[in-house]
């Protein structure tokens, strides 16, 4: 039988034959909560009469939304989370450590065709490595630390079909927002995305992250990329919905508009806006490449006169890393103020709080009113490489003009 | 599920989880602390029009965003009963039946803000009387229809102790 990506996964970790649209019990092979979603996490394990998770090993917990600690209330629930990893010995990346996606997939917690829920909704962001990954709440979670499973109906699949090579200036981060522009943020809802095609293989792990952990803006249950592996691929006649092409070589920078992630227009249409806040930071693209590219846009040159440009690099190996090759000092040198790695400036909870009347060009996935941490801010989404570029002419400015 | 019979406060098309409750006010155990702050972007003015039991009422899309179960949790936390949607993203449907809060389903809608609504969970219907409409609701897949009725997923598992086996599990 045919069968899309999705199916192949849930029915070898099933052991049956799963078709889209059943309802499956399915046993989870590895679960990740943070320190926002942990403490509700731990509290309703133990109230299902839970003492020690299915498997140690396999549960995750994260200190980085608000790390280091900012108030004292949420520096106990931090220690709660640490209690909990001592007492279970499931494992905890203490803050600093990294986002706590990054941390999943680059210290071996996520493994091609698996099936990995996280308490946090950007979980989707795994799918870059071709595991079927979900993101569920607090007590869903803590049901899987219970049981070791889930129970899940089987989305149908969106085929998202990547041709060409990206233009000068533009990268995978606008592959992310164009599709989030086409699908709209219901678009994808109880659905998976599943990405391939002859575009793929130029992106590397860094340039999959975006477009996978930008899914759920779309209201995607999971978004992956095909692996090299048959057993990683859909098969052409499975049954599709219907799916979306996008060739990477028409591909000019695009922004989201304040408010909407999925108001997606071309970069022009944004006409030079003043910026006062440059956010390099979250989930979406904080990886090396990503940092190295905000660099050689930046230059020999200095961040424009009433802007702040932050930069959160995805974990303390991406920051080691990119101070050992000069990185970090060139960022610096032009006027970034670095930021420990974590999630505070996207999700406003401290390390960059914008003003009311401010406009943030970011490089993150949201922009919803207050997402930020002011209701009265408005944050405009972009590549990093367009989030350097406006940082250096204090408006909104495609890399290419820059770099030309 | 006994019928819920309350007026409703209504608002638009994809109210995200970041306005139901934003993310500098989700770090906490304390129920209190998310109800002072539910829907402060959206509504400014909705926690003092606000009577426990009230209803609320959204458009499409209704809790993107976030997974945060903060947002169920700071919406009961308020006194709501109930929310019901023209649809709902699918990580707070989930949150909202594992936390006890019943969400109704019932496709595009035109309640008016202010109506009074006759919810009957039995029967899948919300009655808004004074135009005379009867709506139902996406039924819930059977494993959920559970949980609800158990008054959420950690009464569901002190009970049960795991999910039912086997196929399309009951």
């Amino acid at each position: 039988m045919k069968s899309t990506l999705v199916e192949k996964i849930l029915s070898d970790r099933c052991g049956r034959n799963v078709r889209a649209g059943d309802l499956v019990v399915a046993p989870v092979d590895g679960v990740m909560a943070s320190d926002t979603t942990a403490p509700g996490c731990i509290r309703a394990f133990r109230a299902m009469g839970g003492s020690r998770p299915f498997d140690p090993e396999r549960v995750v917990l994260v200190i980085d939304h608000a790390a280091p600690a900012p108030t004292a209330a949420i520096a106990d629930l931090h220690g709660m989370m640490r209690r909990f990893a001592e007492e279970t010995g499931v494992i905890l990346y203490e803050g600093g450590e990294g986002i706590c996606h990054h941390l999943m997939m680059d210290r071996g917690h996520v493994r091609p065709g698996s099936l990995m829920v996280g308490a946090d909704s950007h979980s989707c962001t795994w799918g870059a490595l071709s595991a079927f990954a979900c993101g569920m709440g607090s007590t869903d979670v803590a049901a899987i630390m219970l049981t070791g499973q889930t129970w899940l109906e089987a989305p149908r699949s969106i085929p998202v079909r990547i041709t060409g090579c990206l233009q000068p200036g533009v990268t995978a981060k606008d592959i992310a927002l164009e599709i989030t522009g086409r699908l709209g943020m219901a678009g994808a809802t109880y659905r998976a995305l599943e990405f391939f095609g002859p575009g793929v293989e130029a992106l590397g792990i860094a340039g999959r992250i975006p477009l996978a952990n930008m899914s759920i803006e779309c209201g995607a249950k999971a978004g992956l990329f095909w692996g090299d592996d048959e057993n990683l691929q859909g098969d052409a006649a499975a049954d599709w919905l219907p799916g979306i092409d996008v060739d990477l070589a028409r591909l000019a920078p695009k922004v989201a508009f304040p408010g909407r992630p999925d108001d997606v227009r071309d970069l022009d249409e944004a006409g030079h806006r003043p910026v006062q806040v440059a956010f390099i930071g979250s989930c979406t693209n904080t990886r090396e490449e990503d940092l190295r590219l905000a660099a050689q846009v930046l230059g020999n040159g200095r961040v424009a006169p009433g802007v702040r440009l932050l930069v959160t690099p995805a974990s303390r190996r991406v920051f080691e890393t990119l101070l050992e090759d000069g990185t970090i000092s060139r960022l610096s040198r032009a006027g970034a103020t670095i930021l420990p790695p974590g999630c505070g400036a996207c999700v406003g909870t401290h390390m960059g709080v914008p003003g009311a009347g401010e406009t943030v060009i970011s490089a993150a996935n949201r922009n919803f009113r207050g997402r930020m941490g002011h209701p009265e801010a408005g944050v405009f989404l972009a590549s990093p490489a367009t989030v350097a570029a406006s940082a250096l002419t204090g408006r909104i400015t495609a890399a290419a003009e820059v770099l030309s | 599920m006994k019928a819920i019979i309350a007026p409703c406060h209504a608002y638009g098309d994809d109210v995200d989880t970041d306005r139901i409750i934003a993310g500098k006010y989700t770090k906490t155990l304390n129920p209190a602390d998310l109800a002072a702050r539910v829907l402060e972007d959206l509504d400014p003015d909705f926690r003092r029009r606000m009577q426990a039991g009230d209803i609320l009422v959204g458009g499409e899309n209704f809790g993107c965003g976030s997974s945060r179960e903060q947002a169920p949790l700071a919406l009961q936390a308020a006194g709501v009963s109930a929310v019901v949607a023209a649809s709902f993203a699918r990580i707070f449907y989930r949150n909202a039946i594992n936390t006890g809060l019943p969400v109704f389903a019932v496709g595009p809608h035109r309640i008016r803000n202010g109506s009074r609504l006759h919810i009957c969970p039995e029967r899948g219907e919300v009655r808004i009387p004074e135009g005379g409409i009867t709506l139902s609701c996406r039924p819930l897949p059977p494993v959920m229809a559970a949980i609800l009725t158990a008054g959420g997923l950690v009464p569901y598992m002190k009970q049960h102790g795991r999910y039912p086996a086997g196929e399309n599990p009951q």
